[in-house]
Formats: C-alpha cells, sequence, structure tokens
C-alpha cells in the first residue's frame, strides 16, 4: 500500500527513448500474461521499471515518514506492555521501510536517490501520514484503520508479476496484519472503557475514517495508471474495489466496537451485499497531497533535519571505513 | 532499610536503570542518522523494555503488595526513582549517546554477569537473559564510538568531547550503598570495586583503539541512586506517566 499518489501523476512510458520492438513487448507481456514472474535482470518495458520505482518507493517512504504519527505516543504509551508494542510496531515500519528501498535497488535506483528524491519533495508518500494523532485512540485507529487498508492494498501485491516486490510484500503483510489485530485491540479496550476511553475512541474513528478510504486513492474513471498497471499485473484490483472491500470488512468491526462511523449515507445494501457510502471529499484529498495537510512540513522538516543531522555520522563511518581499507591494502 | 526492603529496592533499581534508558533512547526514534541505526536503537530499547518489565514484575512479587509493572513506571514520583544520573541525561547528538551506551553497557554486562551467578534465583535468571541482549549492544556502541573516534576530524573531537562531558557521571556506577552491600552480602552480588577494576581495563581498550583520550576521574556527580535526581529528570517522568496518570485505574 501507500500508493495512492501512483495514480495521481504520472509519465508517459518509455520517455527515456530506448527503443522497445513490439516483438518485445508482446514476449514480455506473454510472459505477464503466463503469471511469471519478472526478476530484476530480465528484459523489461522502461515503462514497467519506472513505474515499479515510482510505486516500491513511494512503499518505502510511506514506511518511513509513517513511523512519525505512532512515534509521537511512543514516550506517553499509557502501559509498558502498550508502550512496547507500538515500539515493536514501529520497528517493523523501518524494517519495511528497508526491504522496499531493496526491492527499489533491484531495479537500478539506489537508495540514496530514492531519499534524495523524499528530502527534495519530488516523491510522495502516502498523504494519511499527515494528519496529527492527538490522542492515544488515533495509535489505535491507526492501526486499525491504516495498517487495515494498508493490508487490503497489499496482499494483492504478494502476488505482483515483479518478483522482489512480491517477496518483500508477503514479508510486510504478515507483519501487517498483526499491527492491524493490534490497533482493534486498542480500540476495544478503550471502547469498553470508561466514559473519557469511549470519547476519545469515537473522536478518533470521525478523524481518521475518511482520511482511511481515500488512501485507497481517487475513483476508477480518474485514475489515470490503473489501466496500465492492472495489464502489468503491479496492480490487480481496482482503488473503488479495494475501497469498497475495505468498507464492507470494517463497518461491522465499528459496529462490534459501539463505534459510529462518520457516514450519514452509510447503508448496507441487501441486494449488493455491500456497504453504499457517502461521497469523498476529493478537494481534501488534493490538498493534502498537494502539501497543504495537517501535518506535511512537520513530517518532511523532521525527516530532513534527522538526515542532516546524521551527515557527520555518515561521514565517520566512511572515513573509518576508508582508512581501515588502506590499511589493509598496504 | 530492612533486608526485604533492601532487596526490593535492588531489584527496582535495576528495573528503573532499564526502563530509563529505553524512554530516552524512544525519544530519538525516527531521529536516527540511517535506517539501520533507527532499527538498532528501537531493537535496543526494546531489550531494555522487556529488562524493565521483568525487574518490576519480580519487585512486585517479592513486595507482595499487589502492584504490578505499570504502577512501578507510572505511579512513583521521582524521588522514589533510583536510577543512574548517567541515564536520566537528555540524549544530546549521536555520539553523545554512543558515549552514554558505552560508558553504562561497558558496566552493565559485568553487572549483570555477576548477577547471573549470583544466589537469588529470580534475578538471576533475567539476568542471563538481558546479558546476551546487551553483549550484543555494547559490541554494537564500541564499533560506533570507534567509528567516529577515529573517523574524521569533526566526528573525533566530537566523540571526545561527549567522552568528557559524562565522564563525571561514571562514579555513580561503582559507588556501592546500602542496597548494593546488603545484596551482594546476601545473595553473592556484584562487588562493585571489582568491577571497576574490569570496567576501566575495558573501557580503556575501546578508548584507545578509538584513538580517543581517557578522561582523569575528577568529581564525579552521584545521588541518582539514592533518589536525588538532575533537573531532566522530572520531564521525562512527566511525559512517560502523563496520560496514565490522567485516568486513574483505567484499562488500557
Ligand atoms: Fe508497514
Ligand atoms: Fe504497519
Amino acid at each position: 500500500m501507500y500508493t495512492q499518489g501512483l495514480d495521481q501523476k504520472g509519465q508517459t512510458a518509455n520517455n527515456r527513448g530506448t527503443t522497445e520492438s513490439q516483438e518485445q513487448l508482446a514476449a514480455f507481456q506473454r510472459r505477464i500474461d503466463a503469471e511469471e514472474k519478472i526478476e530484476a535482470k530480465d528484459w523489461m518495458p522502461e515503462g514497467y521499471r519506472r513505474t515499479l520505482v515510482r510505486q516500491i518507493s513511494q512503499h518505502a517512504h510511506s514506511e518511513i515518514i509513517g513511523m512519525q504519527p505512532e512515534g509521537n505516543w511512543l514516550t506517553r504509551a499509557p502501559t509498558l506492555k502498550r508502550k512496547a508494542i507500538l515500539l515493536a510496531k514501529v520497528q517493523d515500519e523501518a524494517g519495511h521501510g528497508l526491504y522496499l528501498y531493496s526491492a527499489g535497488e533491484t531495479l537500478g535506483t539506489s537508495r540514496d536517490q530514492m531519499v534524495g528524491d523524499l528530502l527534495s519533495g519530488k516523491a510522495k508518500y502516502s498523504s494519511i501520514f499527515n494528519y496529527p494523532t492527538l490522542t492515544w485512540a488515533d495509535i489505535g485507529a491507526i492501526g486499525w484503520l491504516v495498517d487495515g487498508a494498508a493490508i487490503m492494498n497489499q496482499i494483492p501485491l504478494c502476488r505482483c508479476s515483479y518478483g522482489p516486490y512480491a517477496r518483500a510484500m508477503v514479508r510486510v503483510c504478515k507483519e501487517e496484519s498483526f499491527h492491524q489485530r493490534q490497533g482493534f485491540d486498542i480500540m476495544l479496550a478503550l471502547s469498553r472503557g470508561t466514559a473519557a476511553q469511549q470519547a476519545m475512541a469515537q473522536d478518533a474513528l470521525n478523524r481518521w475514517w475518511w482520511p482511511s478510504i481515500m488512501m485507497f486513492g481517487p475513483n476508477d474513471s480518474n485514475s489515470r495508471h490503473s489501466a496500465q498497471s492492472m495489464a502489468w499485473k503491479i496492480k490487480r484490483f481496482s482503488n473503488d474495489e479495494l475501497r469498497q472491500k475495505f468498507i464492507d470488512v470494517t463497518v461491522p468491526q465499528a459496529e462490534f466496537l459501539g463505534l459510529k462511523v462518520p457516514d450519514d449515507d452509510l447503508e448496507f445494501d441487501k441486494l449488493t451485499g455491500h456497504y453504499r457510502f457517502g461521497e469523498i471529499d476529493w478537494q481534501e484529498l488534493s490538498d493534502v497531497i498537494a502539501g497543504n495537510g495537517p501535518c506535511n512540513r512537520q513530517r518532511m522538516a523532521r525527516r530532513r533535519q534527522a538526515h542532516d543531522d546524521g551527515a557527520w555520522v555518515r561521514k565517520a563511518a566512511q572515513a573509518y571505513a576508508d582508512k581501515q581499507a588502506a590499511k589493509k591494502a598496504a | 532499610m530492612k533486608s526485604d526492603d533492601l532487596l526490593l529496592a535492588y531489584v527496582t533499581r535495576l528495573g528503573d536503570n532499564a526502563l530509563v534508558l529505553a524512554q530516552r533512547k524512544i525519544e530519538t526514534v525516527t531521529l536516527g542518522p540511517e535506517l539501520e541505526e533507527e532499527l538498532a536503537n528501537a531493537n535496543f530499547a526494546l531489550d531494555y523494555l522487556g529488562q524493565a518489565r521483568l525487574f518490576y514484575t519480580l519487585a512486585g512479587e517479592l513486595e507482595n503488595a499487589g502492584r504490578d509493572e505499570d504502577d512501578f513506571a507510572f505511579l512513583r514520583s521521582d524521588h522514589e526513582f533510583r536510577n543512574l544520573l548517567l541515564l536520566e541525561q537528555p540524549n544530546g547528538h549521536f555520539g553523545d549517546m554512543i558515549a552514554r551506551d558505552f560508558l553504562f553497557e561497558s558496566f552493565y554486562v559485568l553487572q549483570l554477569e555477576a548477577l547471573e551467578r549470583c544466589r537469588h534465583a529470580g534475578v538471576a535468571a533475567i539476568a542471563a537473559r538481558a546479558v546476551k541482549e546487551v553483549r550484543y549492544h555494547l559490541r554494537h556502541v564500541g564499533r560506533w564510538l570507534v567509528r567516529l573516534g577515529d573517523g574524521t576530524a569533526q566526528s573525533h573531537e566530537r566523540a571526545q568531547r561527549s567522552i568528557d562531558d559524562l565522564w563525571r557521571f561514571t562514579g555513580e556506577l561503582f559507588a556501592a550503598d546500602e542496597i548494593d552491600r546488603a545484596f551482594a552480602k546476601g545473595f553473592d552480588g556484584p562487588d562493585l570495586e571489582a568491577l571497576r577494576v574490569q570496567w576501566q581495563q575495558a573501557v580503556a581498550a575501546v578508548l584507545a583503539e578509538a584513538t580517543l583520550k581517557q578522561p582523569e576521574d575528577g568529581w564525579m556527580a552521584s545521588g541518582g541512586k539514592q533518589g536525588r535526581h538532575s533537573e531532566h529528570f522530572g520531564y521525562l517522568l512527566a511525559e512517560m506517566q502523563h496520560l496514565h496518570r490522567s485516568h486513574p485505574g483505567a484499562t488500557w
């Protein structure tokens, strides 16, 4: 997951000017259609490579930036057990970032370059992480809803046509489902707790519901890259299909928690077996993606600060390694 | 203090060291100089958090008054915490944190090795588990200290200053009080004077490899082990305890 921006901004395939013959493209598509995995050394169209680098790096950046809203409650977690679980989760996200950068590197783009694009603002990350975590219940809501939405998106990615990405996703998905259960467990404890805790849980759902369902990206009719990504089997389901699936699964969970989903138009349709839901505020999504969410500047400032503050340390490590190598050579 | 109280204080103090260091490490999450260090820091903080929980749970059992790990962590006030002053100091920069961890863990590994062999089964069991974790941390931070010390001129200068600044908190590691003496005597616990000799040798070896100078033993700060803290400590506790204390009796 965390790849929504992919569908927003795209480039046309193959603007590097390399020649890709019809035969090559057709042979590649036959491999895809036969459900063969494409590996790093295999021939692939430039557009396929570029799409993957963009998607994988965006996904990696999202894992890294996503550590911030949750990290915000680490020092204040209400029990030692919750603190340990949250810390393990935040650590998992750093690990996801690491596998994903490695998967991205197999396509010939270095981690430094991907990170550079994040720091310069060229690369995007999931807009969900530009919302603030104001109470402890937000930690529950993120696990339950945000990791929950991420799983919906990521399970199909385990079958993505690009082997290294698919394999990274298998590892990631196992951990994400644990995160989702832990988040739900926080919400459960709060919703069975004191009146203040219940109010905290409802307030968190009120603030996180709409941003969570926006995580699936624009409606299919406005999604520029879906068709090509589907043909290449990078993507297996459309934005709207995944969003519907998420809502169908999550609404009964909210009911179980005794919480009200903040959508007056939400209604179960017996004919289709799906929930109908209200209109999404697409203006809000495009504002946040454009940099005007509540925390965009804060998130990027912290990431840049960490990068800048670490420069002398990275330089020292490099200098030391160079000295050791010189000694060995001598 | 009675001997039961001395034992309780000893075990609680081990928990306090672990929790305060975990909390300081947690403050730096998302600020690591690279992703691999981000993972290491979180990993080490988790180890300390785990140790704190084990020590507090044991303390609760020894006390037998119905207190659990969270009562120890969230419902005691500053003077009831008896952690080392070294561990509550603000994190500073990466070099300061490496220096802090190196000075403390060079001691803590020795302390845990002695505790692993002590005659208190509960403490020995926790120490046996913790020592494996802390040995690994110490190798990691020792290597970083060498890289910083023998890296660039700037990193050398910073690492030297970090060691110099924190040196005055190392006296407290070995300043045995009634609580330490009772545990040493009653349960064959560590002899802090003997640990000091081993610690000096271990620290000197790494400092030499890092091309850093070992500071002179001058004036040494103390008080943390007796519950007299630095100004910084109140803020650490306020932040950590605020939510828990705001909802008395709530279940999370
Ligand atoms: Fe993740
Ligand atoms: Fe996650």
